[in-house]
């Protein structure tokens, strides 16, 4: 990175993320093509502002006039302007652009700081021109640019993802594609994503700065190989992190990963216990996996802060208590709420007697219609509960799909429990969402049937709520770690929740 | 830890600059003659060690230039002496330390150390003779505050070792937390600070001791 004498402002990004039109620059009619990938991605996700192909040729892509020369496209039209042109066409074609009034451009081309010392000096004049140009540019070698609020799908590669509350940024673009991937699995959304490609001139923590003023962004997601300014780098993810929660994920954390990251993103080894400690200080949360990070951004997005580290966990039956209650015992911050005597004298009123009597509340399956309800309303409204993880969800749901699809249905009564099993379901996970909004607590519900069976009634109660259904209560535990220790580390700081 | 293009200070006047931010250290005296030493000894209190210093002289345990437990004059008497005649000519200018033998059987580590990519870092760890293998640090970068420093604690994953152990009480974690910070401070007060390396930071009856320390200053 050369040089940070050119500062990108807010309108700078808001003409990458809410442009009023896009050019697609290198526009092809080959459907092998980034050239067409690109244009085709932005008409399909339904993109509301003009867009413009343009190419050597003309002629109609998709549907779409193309342009031979930017400079038909009508002044002021366009805000960004997405590269699939080759490395040496781009330095005029960025002037035409910023003739036009585009103050943004994304470049997919290859040919720069990737590919040898001539690529290197190439970028290094790209950047130097962007800056005498006002425009942000970003990439090179990049995937693209996601921004649900404007229904912009700009990449050379898929998916498209819901729209929700996480930013992401990323110094590798295929983990963008499967961050968005985990947003279509989960239903839990994204508000924007971008790939960094080569992050000539602007990188990772420039994007964690707009995402913190981002209205629609409420939680950053960053892949990170390395940083080029550690110092910095620390100071301005602090400042981020003081606004939104940061969660990052580092490749090359090991000597194997960073050998791979060196040939990757031709990043310097990092000793990762600075990087650790970096991290911690900084108030960012750091996960270890593509999986933990999503998960971990997405509790964040949809569950509030907990005030404390005391855990209770609400189950229906069975052993999943047990061993939530070791994975909480092991994740540090995280504590077993030991059982209130008031709280246990209560549940005694509304259980039958073999109920575990303890944290985990099992209610051991002596449970009328209301009574799931009852006591996880019960449990969470305690005061000394900080987050409750709500599991045995889906039973009810799984015994109606198995009835449902058999050959006795919906004879034989089926057809009324059935409905009546579903209809549970989504009292039980309904109950839970109106808890998490009336006390400000999280409550976070683990099943496998997340991925088992997605369309069980559970299931799909909780995503309508909008929050994430954890796929093992680990995982709850793992991303409920991440919430508190964030939580801590802001109230520590007098920051509040 | 000696990471080249600077010089170490001998353990004395090691421990006299980190002395002056606040690292605890046993009682000690630098002293040159086998005389002198007996006296250091009869005025800190048996048991001593003794150990010879000098600016040149940075692997004293390797060179056997430690004698540990020493509990009268006559003990202190025979080893300066030999400590003395081990010196060598490319040691330079050599003394005797002369300090408390203190005792705990919680060894911890603690220092400074400068990071290619985020600069002067501090760190607090489990040592003992396993400390590289068992790797339980923490590190932050410099500098730190009272909270920072209090986090680097529960980051270690041996928490039982600050707790009461062997008959001994927690480990004063307020002291801790003064040495974190001092040497975070020391860092950012001069410059000249390349490292510092305290190993062993002995946890005496709950409170930290620095019973060896190495700072390396820049050429």
């Amino acid at each position: 990175m050369s040089g940070r004498s050119w500062q990108p402002t807010t309108e700078h990004f808001l003409a990458l993320f809410e442009p009023r039109g896009v050019v697609v620059a290198g526009a092809s009619t080959h459907p092998g093509k980034f050239g067409f990938v690109a244009l085709h991605n932005i008409l399909v996700a339904g993109y509301g502002g003009a867009v413009f192909p343009t190419n050597r040729d003309g002629g109609e892509i998709l549907g779409v006039p193309a342009l031979t020369d930017i400079a038909d496209v009508p002044d002021g039209a366009a805000d960004l302007v997405f590269v699939c042109t080759p490395a040496s066409t781009n330095p005029d074609l960025l002037r035409a652009a910023a003739a036009k009034g585009i103050r943004a451009a994304f470049i997919a081309s290859a040919g720069y700081g990737e590919a040898g010392e001539e690529g290197r000096r190439a970028q290094d004049d790209l950047v130097a021109l962007a800056a005498d140009l006002d425009m942000l540019v970003v990439g090179p070698n990049g995937q693209g640019v996601i921004s649900t609020p404007a229904s912009l799908c700009a990449q050379i590669v898929a998916p498209y993802p819901p729209r929700g509350r996480i930013g992401i940024v990323s110094q590798s673009g295929n983990f963008v594609s499967s961050f968005q991937n985990y947003a279509i699995a989960s239903g839990v959304g994204i508000s924007r994503a971008v790939s960094a490609g080569n992050a000539a001139q602007v990188g990772v923590v420039d994007f964690l700065e707009f995402f913190a003023d981002d209205p629609e962004t409420d939680v950053a997601l960053a892949y990170v190989e390395g940083v080029v300014d550690g110092r910095s780098f620390y100071e301005r993810l602090r400042a981020v992190c003081e606004r939104i929660p940061v969660v990052l994920v580092k490749g090359g954390a090991t000597a194997g990963g960073a050998r791979a990251a060196a040939s990757h993103t031709g990043s310097l080894a990092t000793d990762d216990r600075v990087f650790d400690g970096m991290c911690r200080q900084a108030g960012a949360v750091r996960a270890t996996t593509i999986e933990e990070a999503y998960e971990a951004a997405a509790t964040f997005a949809t569950q509030p802060l907990p005030a404390g580290p005391d855990v209770l966990i609400v189950s229906t039956a069975g052993g999943w208590g047990v061993v939530t209650a070791d994975a909480i015992s092991r994740t540090a911050p995280l504590r077993l709420l030991p059982m209130p005597e008031d709280l246990r004298a209560e549940l005694d009123t509304k259980l039958p007697p073999r109920w575990s009597r303890n944290n985990p509340i099992d209610m051991a399956g002596g449970e009328t219609k209301d009574t799931i309800p009852d006591v996880l309303a019960t449990a969470a409204r305690h005061p000394d509960v900080d987050a409750v993880v709500f599991l045995g969800m889906g039973i009810q749901g799984n015994t109606a799909k198995m009835e449902r699809e058999g050959r006795f249905y919906p004879d034989h009564g089926l057809e009324r429990i059935v409905a009546f099993h579903e209809r549970q379901e989504a009292r039980y996970t309904g109950a839970a969402a109106e808890l998490v909004t009336e006390l400000g607590k999280p409550v976070l519900t683990a099943t496998e049937l997340a991925v088992a069976s997605p369309d069980n009634a559970a299931v799909r109660g909780v995503r309508e709520s909008g929050r994430y259904c954890y796929p093992s209560s680990n995982r709850a535990v793992t991303a409920l770690g991440h919430l508190v220790r964030y939580s801590g580390w802001r109230q520590r700081r007098g920051l509040g929740l | 830890m000696a990471s080249g293009g600077g010089r170490t200070l001998s353990e004395h006047a090691s421990k006299q600059l980190l002395a002056g931010h606040g690292v605890p250290m046993p009682d000690d005296r630098a002293v040159g003659s086998v005389d002198e030493a007996v006296e250091a000894a009869e005025a800190i209190g048996y048991p001593v060690v003794c150990k010879l210093g000098g600016d040149a002289i940075a692997h004293k345990t390797e060179r056997g230039l430690v004698r540990l437990g020493l509990v009268d004059a006559g003990a202190v008497r025979h080893a300066a002496a030999e400590l003395l005649a081990a010196a060598r000519p490319d040691d330079g200018a050599v003394h005797l330390l002369v300090a408390r033998q203190v005792r705990g059987s919680r060894e911890l580590i603690a220092g400074l150390s400068h990071d290619a990519q985020f600069g002067m870092t501090v760190m607090i760890g489990v040592g003992g003779i396993l400390a590289e293998a068992v790797a339980d640090v923490a590190i932050r970068l410099v500098p730190i505050d009272r909270v920072d420093a209090a986090e680097m604690l529960d980051d270690l994953a041996t928490q039982a070792l600050l707790g009461p152990f062997r008959g001994e009480p927690p480990v004063d974690r307020e002291a801790l937390i003064d040495l974190l910070v001092g040497l975070s401070r020391a860092a950012e007060a001069d410059p000249s600070i390349a490292s510092v390396d305290i190993n062993p930071l002995i946890v005496v009856e709950g409170r930290p001791v620095a019973v060896d320390a190495l700072v390396e200053v820049r050429a």
